[in-house]
């Protein structure tokens, strides 16, 4: 009675912390304009599917992808565990599903359990590879402090909610095979079968005890790694989602025309043009900060996993140059939590300068690598470019020889200073 | 050969029209290396006969390099006004020597008011190529060993790393990949506006690493398909000093090369 109304409690705070951080996030993505993704449903769905779910951007590297592939999917599905965890916990019973699956309980625990056994060699791997031999972009500038500790974090309790899964069925049946507690499974499972040794010799007493607590220990894991996540770049395991949902579906190669421009142009160019009076003027050209971007930009921001594929393929960072496209949508998410933090000083700063510097800004090639590399379609490039918007056509603050490249295509249609009308003479030449 | 390259206005004063506008861009007016491969397009499309013109004198910077550095303002202004010449010849097809003229004219004007059928150069010859109007003599380029490097305009932005593989297949030429290609293919370093200013501090030029890695699969020819590329990875060779030893060529030279034009 009172272990069900504890676990009510524990339960109710965790959720209630959740939803709490999840409302902080839709207050973040809020401070977006739309996106104007809302069309061409279909395809939106079938490309989540295709790269949410099926991760078919993540192959190219094939053992971080496999790794990364079994992680998601153990993760998934022993998490149906968590149903029958929920419902023990609340009812006061123990294995509540046991007797009505009969033999194909033991059966999914089996498979639960080689999940759970796969799932911690992954993690393995990936603490191997970020601590050691990994690719550079693991053990990169980019993630000095919270960053690389956020990215052990999730590997720890990861691997303390399997092992407590594990250690719990193990002990378990540990007390069935020392044949002290006959209630419980008679055949052992598969991987927590092999755990037995360990056990030798305990006291039944004790052998109860710690399975209760690693039952324990799992639920509050879970409940804590749920509340963890919002903070963290983990978030991705929700938000790859509706990330991919918002990805860009307009071809690679297009910056979106900006309708404010064009209709001061043809007004310009052509005095019977009527504008529309209800257009509202645009608040700003381009993005200064997080408030100018759009709302995928945003999501993609809180998405991003901080994997770095983006960066290990961008031809300025690999040059030295300061920009890293993941430090661009590190520092997204970091201002648009600063923004809802508020506290001193967060008004009068902003995404560009205080998070973001004109160096950076200028070193793109707008190559498309990032984009091309980024296993969740995120896309750095658009708002580096909505920045350069922003520092060109508000702050006429180009760097000199850009502007004039740009003086020479006014006066006279090229980015040098030829004439136009020599423009046909290589025919001749 | 001398060649035959009326503009859209001379056309269209005889009461013409052109099958084809070939776009020329800035580089391809101006810049001496680039001038070449426009020479040689224009050579290919007059050996297979296609029926087409330039805008010579009309035409303007598509606005590309001004929008990438953020002058949407700049680039409408260009864009539009060469949407209303394109639009007063009535124009249909396009073909471009330029990857970001291509890119532009193909996904950008569109939004704009100008919406036409547009081809990258390596799509157009290797189109008359599968039509049979054009034929390729690979003699000259026997046994030399060819390296293509993509642009980004044309291979991330586009998704086209064929037709101008296609190509250079009919050379008889050993083709090679850098380690980095198509989809992975690295930049080099023009784009985004990047050519027309300095870099940014860093240690190392980008189109140094890229000529690097090309020239690491010893190959004898560079073969691109961009202006700017052209003239960003001649400048990497140089500074690798195998200039003389490696040439950096546009796929269009290539085959007119080829095809003795
Ligand atoms: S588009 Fe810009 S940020 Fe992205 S990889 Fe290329 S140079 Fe780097
Ligand atoms: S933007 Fe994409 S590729 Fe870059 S770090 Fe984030 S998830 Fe990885």
């Amino acid at each position: 009675m009172i272990s069900s109304l504890v676990f009510v409690a524990l339960l109710a705070a965790g959720i209630t912390g959740f939803t709490l951080q999840v409302r902080r996030l839709r207050r973040g993505l809020a401070l977006a304009r739309p996106s104007g993704r809302h069309d061409r449903r279909k395809e939106r769905w079938a490309i989540m599917t295709r790269v949410a779910m099926g991760q078919s951007q993540m192959e190219p590297r094939r053992l971080a992808a496999l790794m990364h592939f079994i992680v998601y999917v153990g993760f998934v599905l022993i998490n149906i565990e968590v149903l029958e965890i929920i419902l023990d916990g609340i009812l006061g019973t123990h294995r509540l599903f046991r007797a009505p699956l009969g033999g194909l309980y033991d059966v999914l625990m089996s498979f639960f359990e080689v999940l759970g056994a796969l799932v911690i060699i992954a993690i393995v791997v990936f603490l191997v590879r970020r601590l050691r031999l990994g690719p550079k972009r693991l053990n990169h500038p980019d993630l000095t402090g919270w960053p690389q500790k956020d990215a052990l974090n999730i590997l720890v309790i990861e691997v303390v909610l399997m092992l407590a899964l594990l250690l719990m069925n193990a002990s378990e049946f540990a007390a069935v095979n020392q044949g002290l507690n006959s209630a419980n499974q008679q055949t052992p499972w598969l991987i927590s079968g092999l755990f037995q040794p360990l056990f030798e010799g305990w006291r039944v007493s004790n052998l109860e005890v710690f399975t209760q607590s690693m039952w324990w220990l799992h639920f509050v894991g879970i409940l804590a790694f749920l509340n963890y996540l919002p903070r963290s770049k983990h978030f991705h395991i929700i938000l790859a989602f509706p990330n991919v949902w918002y990805s860009k579906l307009t071809p690679r190669g297009q910056i979106p025309a900006m309708e404010s421009v064009t209709t001061e142009i043809k007004s310009m160019l052509d005095p019977s043009f009527v504008t529309d009076p209800n257009a509202a003027p645009p608040a700003r050209f381009g993005a200064k900060d997080v408030h100018d971007l759009h709302f995928a930009n945003l999501l993609n921001a809180y998405s991003c996993t901080e994997c770095g594929r983006c960066t290990s393929e961008c031809p300025a960072n690999q040059t030295g140059k300061k920009l890293s496209p993941r430090r661009i949508m590190m520092a997204t998410r970091d201002r648009v939590e600063e923004v809802l933090t508020g506290g001193q000083g967060a008004e009068t700063r902003s995404l560009l300068d205080d998070w973001i510097s004109r160096e950076e800004l200028w070193a793109c090639t707008t190559c498309n690598a990032c984009v091309e590399a980024c296993p969740l379609n995120i896309d750095p490039m658009d708002i580096i470019m909505q920045m350069r918007q922003y520092l060109v056509m508000e702050e006429s603050a180009a760097p000199s020889t850009v502007n004039v490249a740009m003086g020479n295509i006014e006066n006279n249609a090229a980015p040098w200073a030829y004439p136009q009308a020599d423009r046909g003479n290589w025919i001749n030449s | 050969m001398s060649l035959n390259v009326p503009t859209m206005a001379e056309l269209a004063a005889r009461g013409e029209t052109a099958e084809v506008l070939f776009w020329v861009g800035c580089a391809g007016s101006f810049d001496e290396r680039a001038k070449k491969v426009t020479k040689a397009v224009a050579k290919l499309l007059n050996q297979a006969g296609v029926s087409f013109a330039v805008l010579g004198a009309e035409e303007s910077c598509t606005g590309d390099p001004a929008r990438r550095a953020g002058n949407e303002f700049l680039f409408q202004m260009q864009a539009l006004q060469n949407i209303e010449i394109l639009n007063g010849y009535s124009v249909q097809k396009i073909v471009a020597a330029c990857p970001h003229c291509f890119n532009t004219l193909k996904n950008e004007y569109p939004q704009l008011g100008g919406t036409y059928e547009v081809f990258h150069h390596s799509q157009f010859i290797e189109q008359l190529l599968r039509d049979g109007r054009l034929r390729v003599e690979g003699g000259s380029f026997k046994g030399k060993r060819i390296v293509f490097h993509d642009p980004c305009y044309l291979g991330r932005a586009n998704g086209e790393y064929e037709a101008p593989r296609v190509l250079l297949a009919q050379l008889d030429a050993e083709i090679h990949e850098m380690k980095r290609s198509k989809k992975n293919g690295l930049c080099c370093g023009a784009g985004g506006a990047q050519i027309f200013k300095e870099p940014e501090s860093g240690d190392a030029e980008i189109h140094h690493v890229r000529a690097e890695e090309a020239l690491a699969t010893g190959a004898d020819i560079i073969a691109v398909a961009c202006p700017f590329c052209k003239l960003m990875l001649t400048d990497g060779v140089t500074h690798h000093g195998k200039e003389g030893q490696v040439q950096v060529l546009d796929i269009a030279e290539a085959i007119a090369t080829a095809n003795d034009l």
